[in-house]
């Protein structure tokens, strides 16, 4: 049996890129016709990502959404949340859903410069307000400190609380937390890892802190 | 979730017009007023509540932390969780409420949810939060299966043959402490009501939890004058060591000179159907010197009336040892 295969370099695409564009293209079918299906799962309708022509919602009201810097026009049901509004309506799909209900912290974004759920949270509360999500963060290719760290340190095994643990480790940096672990560990606590990379992710919140 | 039509009403007598009309300010309200969203938001999705409409508050002018003239402090109702445990008179004089504050919830959840929607919070009992079972603080009349079913966290003081739900706040068991008021502003005017009275006992009408009638909307919170001296202590005892709902906790206030107890002020969380003030342990506590002896006494006297379940009667003596430990430790 050989194991060349597995000795040479991967290619580093993204899980969202390899979804899209492998093989049969069953996978980029289904993905494609995915995020417009569930667009809106409060009316069971779907949204489009921004103002103008698109399917009708019924009893949609707009609302203007500063998010990561930049004003989205949407129409949108009452009922959505902030969580669904980002992914689903503005299709910024790095904040996460987890339990959907305020206890895993999966869905952590920053309003107004604060970590808050976005999954207890309405969109239509939310105008006027300065979003930012981990897309408003870093990239790949400038990454902020706190995402570079968490690579650094392995700060995560699945990946997929990794955005809520991030979001809430940057709003951490500005809020009163002493210098110890057990202090982070205990601000930290509204994001749960189910991996349990815990201790790598206190590694590389406090080697934020120490640098900074 | 149901539908419904969010307004954003201009100021507080809009509000209060506005929310004038549901039926009921208590459970199955088809009005609602919405603060931070954490408990309301996450029930609508349960569709344990339904409302019709929903009133933000969030933009009202009720977010401001200001001295009284008496200097107390005056709370607005929208002010933050964490605005309020962070603030440096609070942490200063009243650091029992601060403590409680940040030992509840998530740093998320504390940046996002309200003083006056703390006073709101509802129950963690699961035949509650659950739409498939009956409950009488839900759906009235329809029975309390957790009397015979899964009540290892529910309480066991103030409880009834027809509810036995805990209230999960411990910012409430703070406030309860301390001796806050709550203001309220309703169709008729506005009132303040002592903490103690805010909250109801279940009786035969778990589904009335508070006295808020239709239009009344809570303004502020006002913490009496500090008691210049007083040692203040939150302990909390639960399941993990953090993000998580009370078994027991006590929050004291205690005033000791020349190793006597000349003022004590002590609440119970976790146990209760209701923030759970106890004027016996106080009463046991007060003129008697700051010992262990002293200490037991007034835990035997706050839990003498429990009442345990078939799976919570860990929390009687749980809830003694916590109370003892926090007056030890407040007195140390």
């Amino acid at each position: 049996m050989s194991d060349d295969d597995t000795q040479s370099s991967p290619p580093d695409p993204t899980r969202r890129k390899f979804l899209l564009t492998t093989g049969s293209g069953v996978a980029a079918s289904m993905v494609a016709a995915y995020i417009p299906a569930i667009a809106n799962t409060a009316s069971g309708e779907s949204a489009s990502a921004s103002a103008g022509p698109g399917p009708h919602i019924e009893g949609a009201v707009p609302i203007t959404l500063r998010i990561n810097g930049k004003d989205h026009e949407l129409r949108i049901d009452p009922r959505t949340t902030l969580l669904d509004c980002i992914r689903e309506t503005v299709a910024l799909t790095g904040t996460k859903k987890g339990c959907d209900h305020g206890q895993c912290g999966a869905c952590t974004v920053h309003v107004n410069g604060k970590r808050v759920l976005s999954c207890l949270n309405l969109a239509l509360m939310n105008d006027g307000n300065e979003i930012t999500t981990i897309e408003g963060l870093g990239t790949p290719e400038a990454m902020h400190p706190m995402q570079a760290a968490f690579v650094a340190c392995d700060g995560y095994q699945c990946g997929y609380c990794t955005s809520g643990q991030i979001m809430s480790a940057v709003a951490l940096l500005k809020e009163p937390c002493g210098p110890d672990d057990a202090a982070v560990k205990e601000l930290m606590s509204g994001n749960i890892c189910r991996c349990g990379a815990y201790a790598n992710i206190v590694a590389a919140i406090q080697q934020v802190r120490k640098g900074a | 979730m149901h539908t419904f039509e969010f307004i954003r009403p201009a100021d507080p007598a809009a509000a209060i017009t506005a929310a004038a009309q549901s039926k009921t300010a208590q459970q199955g309200a088809d009005v609602r007023f919405m603060g931070g969203g954490t408990t309301l938001i996450d029930l609508m999705k349960l569709n344990v509540e339904t409302p019709a409409r929903i009133l933000d508050i969030n933009r009202l002018p009720l977010d401001k932390i200001e001295d009284t003239p008496d200097h107390g402090v005056r709370i607005g109702a929208t002010v933050r969780n964490s605005d309020l445990a962070y603030h440096p008179r609070v942490q200063r004089d009243y650091s029992v409420l601060s403590q409680a504050i940040l030992q509840g919830a998530s740093a998320q959840i504390r940046n996002m949810a309200t003083v006056g929607g703390n006073l709101l919070q509802r129950t963690r009992c699961v035949y509650f939060r659950d739409t498939a079972m009956p409950c009488n603080k839900r759906e009235p009349g329809t029975g309390c299966p957790a009397i015979t079913g899964h009540n290892r966290t529910l309480a066991i003081l103030g409880t009834s043959e027809h509810c036995i739900a805990t209230n999960p706040s411990d910012m409430c068991i703070a406030l309860a402490a301390l001796e806050a008021t709550v203001q309220i502003q309703g169709t008729k005017g506005t009132r303040t009501i002592a903490f103690s009275d805010f909250h109801l006992l279940p009786g035969s009408t778990p589904h009335r939890e508070t006295v808020l009638e239709p239009g009344d909307l809570i303004t502020h919170i006002t913490l009496p004058p500090p008691t210049s001296g007083s040692k203040h202590l939150y302990l909390k005892l639960r399941d993990r060591a953090s993000y998580e709902f009370a078994l027991a906790s006590a929050a004291v206030v205690l005033t000791i000179s020349s190793g006597k107890i000349s003022r004590a002020r002590i609440a119970l969380g976790g146990v209760g159907t209701k923030p759970w003030r106890s004027l016996e342990a106080e009463a046991a506590l007060t003129g008697k010197p700051a010992n262990d002896t002293t200490f037991r006494q007034a835990a035997e006297a706050a839990l003498r009336s429990a009442k345990p379940q078939s799976e919570n009667g860990f929390k009687i003596e749980l809830a003694k040892r916590c109370l003892t430990h926090a007056l030890r430790t407040a007195a140390a």
